[in-house]
């Protein structure tokens, strides 16, 4: 699992990278920008101001609302600096103003000195604790790189499993041709976003899109299909693993078995396709994609399949003794 | 399981030429091989995750392979890095 460290310039960076509304800026202790984030949560110092230290939760973002600096400022104007002075002796990752609040200038001293970045954002704090809160989970969702690839067919994100040369690329490729999409060739890295979904991506921007087909090398998708063949990421929604045509094993004929895979604790649908000469995978995975799609509006083909022959059995059944033996009616 | 740490001693790090020599030289052999850097693990098998380890001149990956020809393997693989993989 691939651990990157979080620290306050890059929460800075997400700004330029217009990937958020953070409305972030640094005003003051700039020596403070490298120190790590480690903890998707944030604090109120309210009851640190006051004195009281005890669970004082110092890993966490601070953020300073109205209130709290209203009390800063009765802090700074009685001339008790202490408990702002004991605030930075914790290694706290940074503090943050909202409503576009200046601290005294004796706070922004002491977080100079004590090298912790005070930034400032224009937004009120509720809405600012909601947005860092939502971003701060997606970058601190549990995260896995698994050897396969993700496309999207007819809208239902399919992780494509296997060993190495078993065709998962030419299976995209022929997918692709088809009018889906590609989200990530070779390694896919997945993040489990809330708890319950999981959202696929390419590890790296510079190299994404582009596939290794053997006897080909590596190909753009981006240029050979047009933008409208890739997706940034995509939901995992359906694992199908393609594994080489094996006469032994028992292979799912009626589609009524629910076989999943578990990643980062999260169960997603399996399919197990075999591969061999002469069988149209692409084929085969865009009929998967538009049945799990009908299984998720409620109607199961197996099932219902089932259910008809059933029907069908027992109706039989009952017009029997009507026509005895003789069924040449 | 064996496992190796090796040193990329050629300038220009591991680019597409190299990553293509690792994978190839790595699909000789039965055994699942993976690299590891930094806690990134990735299947040697594959040049775009090869690629995407942007493994820099000096940077220090780990071999490991599991399988039946799991020690040839590796020496295989070590034997590139050694080489520069025929660079420089």
């Amino acid at each position: 699992m691939a651990v990157k460290r979080f620290s306050v310039l890059d929460l800075l960076g997400l700004n330029l990278k217009e990937h958020d509304s953070l409305d972030l800026r640094c005003i003051c202790g700039r020596r403070g920008l490298v120190r790590e984030i480690t903890i998707p949560d944030l604090n109120r110092p309210g009851l640190a101001l006051s004195g009281f230290y005890d669970s004082f939760a110092y890993q966490r973002v601070q953020l300073f609302g109205r209130g709290e600096v209203a009390f800063l400022n009765k802090l700074v104007t009685e001339g008790k600096l202490e408990t702002i002075e004991q605030m930075f002796t914790y290694p706290l990752p940074c503090c943050i103003f909202t409503h576009n609040l200046d601290p005294a200038d004796e706070f922004s001293a002491i977080a100079e000195n004590s090298g912790c970045a005070v930034l400032q954002t224009g937004l009120d704090s509720s809405e600012f604790s909601s947005r860092l809160l939502r971003i701060l989970s997606n970058i601190f969702a549990p995260k896995i790189s698994i050897h396969g690839v993700l496309v999207e067919v007819y809208g239902l994100g399919i992780l494509i499993l296997g060993d190495s040369g078993v065709g998962k690329s030419e299976t995209a490729l022929e997918l692709i041709e088809r009018g889906h999409r590609l989200v990530a060739d070779d390694v896919v890295e997945i993040s489990c976003v809330n708890g319950n979904i999981l959202i696929g991506q390419g590890a790296n921007k510079i190299i994404g899109h582009h596939m290794e087909i053997r006897g080909l090398g590596i190909i753009n998708i981006t240029q050979l299909y047009g933008v409208g063949s890739i997706r940034e990421r995509k939901e995992v929604q359906l694992v199908a693993t393609l594994e080489e045509w094996d006469a032994n094993k028992v292979y799912d004929r009626l589609g009524t078995e629910k076989l999943t895979m578990d990643i980062l604790g999260v169960q997603v649908p399996k399919i197990e396709i075999p591969v061999k000469p002469g069988r149209n995978v692409p084929i085969i995975l865009e009929t998967a994609a538009m049945n799990e799609r009908l299984k998720s509006m409620g109607y199961f083909s197996a099932k219902e399949f089932n259910q008809n022959v059933l029907k069908w059995i027992e109706s039989d059944a009952a017009r029997a003794p009507y026509y005895g033996d003789d069924d040449s009616y | 399981m064996t496992t190796k740490t090796v040193t990329i001693r050629n300038r220009a790090g591991i680019h597409a030429r190299p990553a293509a020599l690792i994978a190839q030289t790595a699909n000789r052999f039965a055994s699942e091989i993976l690299i590891e850097r930094d806690n990134t693990r990735i299947n040697a098998k594959s040049i775009m995750g090869i690629i995407t380890m942007a493994a820099s001149y000096n940077t220090q990956l780990t071999i490991c392979a599991d399988g039946t020809d799991e020690k040839e393997a590796v020496e295989a693989l070590d034997l590139l890095f050694e080489n520069k993989f025929e660079e420089d």
